[in-house]
């Protein structure tokens, strides 16, 4: 035998093994075995009720994930506030909707858990679905095409200059009231839609009320973003303009006295809703924004705030408007509260309608501010008194006489 | 995206910030906490057009992977031992979610801060997110997995079952009473800071190890959102510290919501993870070990010690109480051992213990089978019905526990159980602190001092009370825990869907019926109830009866 030389060792050290679990064959999936609660039957939600015949997506996601003593909340909340309050209390709207004052199941020593046997759905409040369907995929899916949109659009504009063809008074017009805009939509969001979310009775409505709680905000940081844009791209654009406007303006402070009045609505969130989806929008918000803004930019230059508006006009007109006529058109109809309630929102109408027409009226002044005139604000009141009484129209009720004043 | 900076925007929002002119906003929510010394800072710095975008690429790659899940057939690798105990996870936490959500407007009516409540909303926002997409998980796992029953009603379940209500502490805790205490304290100090590492980091990455990838990639897109909260609620405890009226506030409430969420949390992803896995390697954590490191130090020593030096008072006993609780006391798997007990009375199925995983609790905790080991062996003994009467009804040396009227768990460490009478009625605690948390905490008055926003604990908080005397297949029958072919029962006590060996309503009918502790507890003398207690005090570990006196 002849002598090997010994070679230096070139190959790696082993590593340990590692550990990692290991995958295993379980033959888990679904129809791999027949048993009761197999079959194709059992794999849907069954502790609920469709709205319609088929149980939506939505549904599925949404409904009864917040419970309720009157069905299967067999031990009741136990959670309460100092008051004696527990849960989501149907008493913090004077609104009602059928049912909600038949007495709770009673329970206690050996009555059992009372789901069984009990009507469902308990209360009318638990008939509301969002006809937006709105959960998280919805949320986001559609503020992030917004919001894609207007930065595109925003950017393209920036890129073609088109802002040096901006009047003088429109810059002013823009610096001022489109930026006082911001301060409602923000106040509106934050302080109205979601400050009102813990209050609201079913997971339904609390679901649509933050929404539209981010839509506001969201539309309120988009106008204050496309001021900073401006403020960047035009010499003497003044981005602080906004708040002067806000706070010393005549033209704003009957916007902003009702806005304020809006935050201010004491424990009632149906009154909070109505009063700022059903009337205030309509007659203030579509008023300024497509009333003045919309119809005012292109004659003055601009064809980019359109499409900031236009967003947040569409969010109200196609979402925000649609899940309001779903939730009070019913309650105007109630089978069992329908007077009340139609008394109720009337009486509603009949003091905020008054307050709201006056705060619009002060904004008259700015439809005469653009060099390239809107159509008159008359006319624009007309428009927004008419979209009002349709609205009202659809919900059932009778248009106020204070409309015609 | 806009080219213009985050830091530049969101200082571009802050000209948002409303000082009321007219008219002050309805302020709903109160409490006994002052801000009037409170700094204003935002240290989120989160705007929505950033935000939107953002959250919808982390949707797409969730909803991608669960396509992907299904196309793959990940349902062939998911160990049932595993998903079963997600049909009652997954019936709970879509609700605490969506309080998360609702607690949110209550701090805009508590903190005076309008830099920080565009970060609360942008909170609510993702509240709503987590709650659907949990509750989308469900729907997922019903379609799918081979056993529907348990999650196709799960939220009947959740709301009527027997640990339903504990679980709902973890809801109704965010959204009631003061609203700093409920809204801040309990849930974004301790439930967000503290826990949400075990509830949404370590529990999934032990999905993954059974075979389960969906449950990683919902709750990992869930916790990246949670970073954010936590945030949020240290500017606002920032400012409840600059007030020192706030110091006694924010003692009792550290102490409540820790004490809580060890008790309810604890007991149940502890059971999930040590108890659903069939992961018994030997070198993966346990779950004390995984406290140790997510709770232990990276919260308390991390996180909460530090701001001792701004006047916070830690409760460092009740951590290392916590801590003594389960290492030292079997919390984790006195709770296991409670629920397999009472799994007739569940929706979802339990796998036995098998000697695997016996070696591998023996190896993790020294001393667990002389415990619990005989206790595993007679439940597998007893799990398909052949003649014998569900493990409840059977002698293994198990006593059916008090429950805790405060925390809802039961009094599972016999040592430690206490009592009061409150309002005429016996009420038991399994430790002091709950006691404490009922009878001096949520009350009117704190060590003398007026607290008229605090909550109260009401309800019906022990579940036997209310089938005291009923027969146990209509206990089943009434929760409506039971499959298509109207006597097969949602649980069973082990995995096999043999339809020969699965228990129905008429197996129950050999049980005597149900007895309510705290009913009988009540019926007693005084003299009675002392012996009792003092028996029960040399009860356990495992449930076991009091030793015989020499």
């Amino acid at each position: 035998m002849t002598a090997t030389e010994e070679r230096p060792d070139t190959s790696t050290p082993e590593r340990p093994p590692r550990s990692v679990p290991q995958p295993h064959f379980t033959d888990a999936e679904a129809g791999a075995k027949d048993f009761p609660d197999s079959g194709a039957s059992a794999r849907r939600f069954n502790y609920y009720d469709p709205a319609k015949r088929k149980q939506t997506h939505y549904e599925d996601v949404t409904v009864e994930v917040q419970p309720d003593p009157r069905h299967y909340l067999s031990q009741g909340w136990i959670y309460g506030f100092a008051d004696g309050q527990t849960g989501y209390p149907l008493t913090w709207t004077k609104l009602k909707a059928w049912g909600v004052d038949d007495p709770e199941p009673v329970r206690g020593v050996g009555t059992g858990g009372g789901g069984r046997g009990l009507n469902w759905p308990a209360h009318g409040w638990h008939e509301f679905r969002d006809p937006n369907e709105e959960w998280e995929q919805t949320i986001y899916r559609n503020n992030a095409n917004v919001v894609r949109q207007l930065n595109q659009n925003i950017e393209n504009a920036r890129n073609a200059k088109s802002f040096e063809q901006w009047t003088r008074n429109w810059i002013r017009f823009v610096e001022r009231s489109v930026g006082a805009w911001m301060h409602v939509e923000h106040i509106l969001g934050l302080y109205v839609f979601a400050a009102n979310e813990r209050s609201c009775p079913t997971n339904m409505h609390n679901t649509v009320l933050a929404v539209n709680s981010a839509h506001k905000i969201r539309f309120a940081q988009d106008l204050a973003l496309y001021n900073l844009t401006l403020s960047e791209e035009i010499e003497d654009f003044d981005g602080s303009a906004h708040v002067d406007a806000w706070n010393n303006d005549t033209e704003w402070q009957g916007v902003r006295e009702i806005t304020e009045a809006l935050t201010a609505v004491q424990d009632d969130w149906g009154e909070a809703m109505f009063v700022t989806n059903v009337i205030f929008e309509p007659l203030i918000g579509e008023l300024f924004r497509s009333g003045l803004v919309m119809h005012a930019a292109p004659g003055n230059g601009d064809f980019v705030t359109p499409t900031v508006m236009g967003a947040g006009e569409h969010d109200y007109a196609q979402r925000d408007l649609r899940w309001t006529k779903a939730c009070f058109g019913p309650l105007v109809h109630d089978r069992e509260f329908a007077d009340h309630n139609r008394q109720l929102m009337d009486g509603w109408l009949s003091a905020w309608v008054p307050r709201v027409l006056t705060a619009a009226r002060t904004m008259q002044p700015l439809w005469s501010q653009p060099d390239h005139r809107p159509p008159r604000f008359e006319d624009s009141l007309d428009h927004a008194k008419n979209r009002f009484a349709g609205i009202l129209d659809d919900l059932g009720l009778e248009t106020p006489k204070e409309l015609a004043q | 995206m806009s080219r213009q900076s985050l830091a530049k925007a969101h200082q571009k929002i802050q000209e948002l910030a409303w000082e009321p002119q007219y008219h002050e906003p309805y302020m709903k929510y109160g409490t006994d906490y002052t801000f009037r010394k409170a700094q204003k800072k935002d240290p989120l710095k989160q705007i929505l057009r950033s935000y939107f975008p953002m959250e919808e690429e982390k949707d797409n790659r969730v909803y991608g992977a669960e396509d992907g899940a299904i196309r793959g057939n990940m349902f062939r690798q998911v160990q049932e031992r595993w998903l079963e105990w997600q049909k009652l996870f997954l019936s709970i936490i879509p609700l605490p979610e969506i309080s998360a959500a609702r607690s949110m407007p209550m701090l805009f009516h508590a903190v005076p801060n309008p830099e920080l409540h565009n970060g609360q909303a942008i909170q609510m926002i993702d509240e709503v997110r987590h709650s659907t997409i949990q509750q989308n998980l469900k729907r997922l796992y019903m379609q799918n997995y081979i056993d529907p029953a348990g999650f196709n009603n799960s939220l009947r379940n959740f709301h009527n079952d027997y640990a339903g209500t504990i679980g709902r502490q973890f809801a109704e805790g965010f959204i009631t009473g003061d609203a700093i205490t409920a809204a801040s304290i309990y849930l974004t100090i301790v439930a967000e800071t503290a826990f949400t590492n075990t509830l949404f980091v370590a529990m999934p990455a032990e999905a993954a190890a059974n075979g389960d990838y969906l449950l990683p990639t919902v709750f990992h897109s869930v916790q990246s959102d949670e970073s954010r909260h936590i945030s949020n609620g240290y500017a606002t405890l920032l400012m409840a510290l600059s007030d020192e009226g706030n110091r006694q506030l924010l003692e009792r409430d550290l102490r409540y919501a820790w004490w809580n969420n060890h008790a309810v949390v604890d007991a149940a992803i502890g059971v999930f993870i040590e108890y659903g896995t069939k992961d018994r390697r030997k070198d993966r954590e346990s779950y004390a070990e995984m406290w140790r490191r997510w709770i232990y130090d990276d919260y308390y020593r991390s996180y909460l010690v530090p701001l001792e030096k701004y006047g916070l008072t830690v409760p460092h006993d009740l951590i290392e109480e916590a801590w003594n609780r389960i290492w030292n006391k079997g919390y984790v798997h006195e709770v296991a051992q409670f629920f397999a007990t009472g799994w007739l009375a569940n929706y979802w199925r339990i796998d036995g213990m098998t000697d695997e995983d016996f070696e591998w609790f023996e190896y993790k905790y020294p001393g667990w089978y002389d415990k619990y080991g005989k206790w595993w062996e007679n439940y597998s003994r007893l799990a398909t019905p052949n003649g014998h009467k569900p493990i409840v009804g059977e002698d293994v040396d198990y006593v059916y526990p008090q429950r805790c009227w405060t925390c809802m768990v039961p009094c599972l460490i016999r040592e430690d159980i206490v009592t009061a009478e409150v309002d005429g009625h016996h009420r038991t605690y399994c430790s002091e602190t709950c006691r404490w948390t009922d009878v001096e905490a949520f009350r009117p008055v704190y060590q003398g001092r007026e607290t008229p926003n605090m909550g109260r604990l009401v309800g019906h908080r022990e579940w036997e009370t209310l089938y005291h005397g009923w027969t146990w297949d209509e206990v089943v029958s009434d929760m409506g825990y039971v499959r298509d072919d109207g006597k097969t029962m949602t649980a069973q006590p082990h995995l096999n869907l043999d339809p020969s060996k699965m228990w129905t309503l008429d197996h129950l009918k050999r049980l005597p019926p149900l007895q309510s502790p705290n009913v009988l507890f009540n019926e007693m003398t005084d003299e009675q109830r002392a012996a009792y207690i003092a028996d029960y005090r040399r009860q356990g570990p495992a449930g076991r009866p009091a030793p015989a006196s020499a």
